[in-house]
C-alpha cells in the first residue's frame, strides 16, 4: 500500500508506579485509514491517548505524528492532530459558534478564515442553523457533532476519537460512525478511534487490540480473524483478551 | 508564530470575558463579599481600631479608608482562587485538555490563562473601588489611574498562586482545604485589616510572618499606588512571588511531571 503513515507508535511503555499501563506497544495508522483501538476497560487506551496528545510524556519509545516526533517537536506534531475526548469539552454557556471560534484562535486561524471554515464544517454536519445556540441546548448527539467539527477546523491529518459514541442513542451513533468513515475516505484522514463497541467496526477498518497494556493483534478485520481462526470479531476479541463473549 | 500566539491570547481572553458575562452571580458575589466588610465590619470596628498616621497617609484616616486597599486585595485573592477552582473543574471536565493540546508552548498557554483571569480581577477591583468612592471613601481622582499597574501586578501574583494550586490539587473536593489553609491565613495574616505595627504590639512573631506574606506586599503596593506613591519593596516582593508561583505552576503542568496522570 502506498499510503504513508500518519501516526507511528514505536515501542511505547508507560507505568503508574509499579503498574505497567503500556508495555512496548507499536503500531501505525496510515492516511485514509480508520483504525479502531479495541480493548476492555483498563487496557491502556486512555493512557495511550494522553501520550499521543502529549498531556504526558512517555519515558521510552517514540510517537510520531505526520513525521514529527511528539517529544522533540510537540507543537508541529500537535498541529497535525485533532482530538475528541471522551468527556464533552464544550463550554456549555457559550454558543456553538463561540466554542468553535475559541478553538480556531488557539490554532492561530485568522478570524475571516475561521468563520468560513466554521460554516463549512457545520454545514457538513447539518448544524449550521444551530450555530448561534448555546451548546447547553443541544442533545448529546449534536454536541458530539460540534466536537468533531471543532477537531477538524484546523484541518488535521490525524483525528483521535476517545469513545465518542458513549451515551448516544442508536440512530445518533450510527450517523456518527458513518460520518467518520466517510471522512477517512473523502479527506484521506487518518483516524484512531478508541471504543469497546464492536458493532461500530466496518469490514475495511484496521483493528488494534490492546489488553493489559500489551498489543494483542493489529491488522485489517479479516487479517485479525484469520490470525485467530474465528469468524466474528467478538470471538477473536474474547480469545485475545481471555474474556467471555457475553462480557462484551 | 507571533501572530498565532497573539490570536490565541485574544481567544483565551475573550472566552474568559464571555464566561464572566454569562456568570453574573459570580461577579455579584465577588462584589458583595468586600462590600459587606466595608459597610458592616469596618463600620463596627471604626471606633475600636484607631489607625495612627503611617505612610502613605498624611493624616488620621478612618478605618474604612484603611481597609479599602486590603479589600481590593481580597477581591483579587478570591478571584485568583476562583480561577484556580475553575481550572481544577476544567481539568476534571476536560476543557483544560483542549487548551493544553493546542500547538503552542504550554508556558504561553498558562500565562495567557493567567492574563485572562487578571483582566477580570482588575475589572472587579475597579468596580468595587467605584462603589467604595460612592459610599464616601475619599480616593484621589488620579488614584484610579495610578492603582491600575499595582492591581495588574498583584492580580498576576495572586492568579499565579491560584494556577500553582490548581496544578497540585487532584480533585475538586480538595478545594475547601485551600480556602481554609490558603485564603484565610493569607488574608488575616496580612496588613489588609490592621497595620503591621498593631500586630507587632500584640505578637511580634505574627507580625514577622505577616511581613513575609506576599499578600501583605500586594496590599501595600495597592495602598501606596492608590495615593500616587510607589512602594518599591512591596513591588519587588510581589514581582518575585509572581515569578516563583508562575515558574512552579509551569513546572507542575509539565507533561513529564505527569500532572494529569496523578488524577488516576
Amino acid at each position: 500500500m502506498s499510503h504513508r503513515a500518519i501516526l507511528s507508535i514505536d515501542k511505547i511503555s508507560y507505568t503508574y508506579g509499579p503498574k505497567k499501563a503500556l508495555d512496548r506497544v507499536s503500531f501505525t495508522v496510515k492516511e485514509g485509514q480508520c483504525a479502531i483501538l479495541l480493548g476492555p476497560n483498563g487496557a491502556g487506551k486512555s493512557t495511550l491517548f494522553s501520550l499521543i496528545t502529549h498531556l504526558y510524556d512517555a519515558p521510552s519509545g517514540s510517537i510520531t505524528i505526520d513525521g514529527q516526533d511528539i517529544r522533540l517537536k510537540p507543537l508541529k506534531a500537535l498541529k497535525a492532530l485533532g482530538v475528541v475526548f471522551q468527556q464533552s469539552t464544550l463550554d456549555l454557556d457559550l454558543s456553538v459558534r463561540q466554542n468553535l471560534l475559541y478553538h480556531a484562535a488557539l490554532h492561530g486561524i485568522k478570524r475571516r478564515e475561521a468563520e468560513h471554515r466554521i460554516e463549512e464544517e457545520l454545514t457538513r454536519f447539518g448544524m449550521l442553523e444551530r450555530a448561534q445556540e448555546k451548546t447547553r441546548q443541544l442533545n448529546g448527539g449534536h454536541r458530539r457533532r460540534v466536537e468533531i467539527a471543532r477537531a477538524l477546523l484546523h484541518r488535521p491529518r490525524l483525528l483521535l476519537l476517545d469513545e465518542p459514541t458513549v451515551g448516544l442513542d442508536v440512530p445518533s451513533r450510527k450517523a456518527l460512525v458513518d460520518h467518520i468513515h466517510s471522512l477517512c475516505r473523502e479527506r484521506q484522514l487518518a483516524v484512531l478511534w478508541a471504543t469497546h463497541l464492536i458493532d461500530e467496526i466496518a469490514p475495511k477498518d484496521h483493528l488494534i487490540i490492546l489488553h493489559q497494556g500489551q498489543l494483542k493483534a493489529t491488522g485489517e478485520v479479516n487479517d485479525v480473524l484469520d490470525q485467530t481462526g474465528h469468524e466474528t470479531i467478538e470471538a477473536a476479541f474474547a480469545q485475545l483478551t481471555g474474556r467471555q463473549e457475553r462480557a462484551l | 508564530m507571533m501572530m498565532h500566539a497573539l490570536r490565541a491570547l485574544i481567544g483565551i481572553m475573550s472566552r474568559e470575558c464571555l464566561r464572566f458575562v454569562h456568570q453574573r452571580e459570580r461577579f455579584i458575589s465577588a462584589l458583595v463579599r468586600p462590600l459587606l466588610w466595608l459597610f458592616i465590619f469596618a463600620a463596627g470596628f471604626r471606633s475600636t481600631l484607631g489607625v495612627a498616621i503611617i505612610p502613605p497617609y498624611e493624616t488620621y484616616v478612618l478605618y474604612e479608608v484603611y481597609i479599602t486597599p486590603g479589600l481590593l486585595g481580597m477581591v483579587q485573592l478570591f478571584n485568583g482562587m476562583q480561577s484556580s477552582l475553575s481550572m481544577v473543574y476544567d481539568r476534571e471536565m476536560g476543557s483544560m485538555k483542549t487548551l493544553l493540546v493546542s500547538p503552542l508552548p504550554r508556558s504561553f498557554l498558562l500565562t495567557s490563562k493567567l492574563l485572562a483571569g487578571v483582566l477580570i480581577s482588575v475589572i472587579q477591583a475597579i468596580v468595587f473601588l467605584l462603589i467604595a468612592a460612592a459610599y464616601g471613601i475619599e480616593i484621589p481622582a488620579l488614584g484610579f489611574l495610578t492603582v491600575l499597574p499595582a492591581l495588574i501586578l498583584s492580580g498576576l501574583m495572586l492568579g499565579a498562586l491560584g494556577l500553582l494550586l490548581s496544578s497540585f490539587i487532584k480533585q475538586l473536593e480538595n478545594f475547601a482545604g485551600v480556602m481554609n489553609f490558603v485564603i484565610f491565613p493569607m488574608f488575616f495574616l496580612s496588613s489588609a485589616l490592621y497595620p503591621l505595627w498593631r500586630i507587632k504590639e500584640s505578637n511580634p512573631t505574627l507580625a514577622l510572618l505577616a511581613g513575609y506574606n506576599p499578600f501583605t506586599a500586594a496590599v501595600e503596593l495597592i495602598r501606596f499606588a492608590l495615593y500616587g506613591q510607589f512602594n518599591l519593596q512591596a513591588a519587588l516582593i510581589t514581582l518575585f512571588s509572581l515569578l516563583f508561583f508562575l515558574g512552579m505552576a509551569i513546572w507542575g503542568y509539565n507533561p513529564s511531571k505527569g500532572m494529569m496522570s496523578r488524577r488516576s
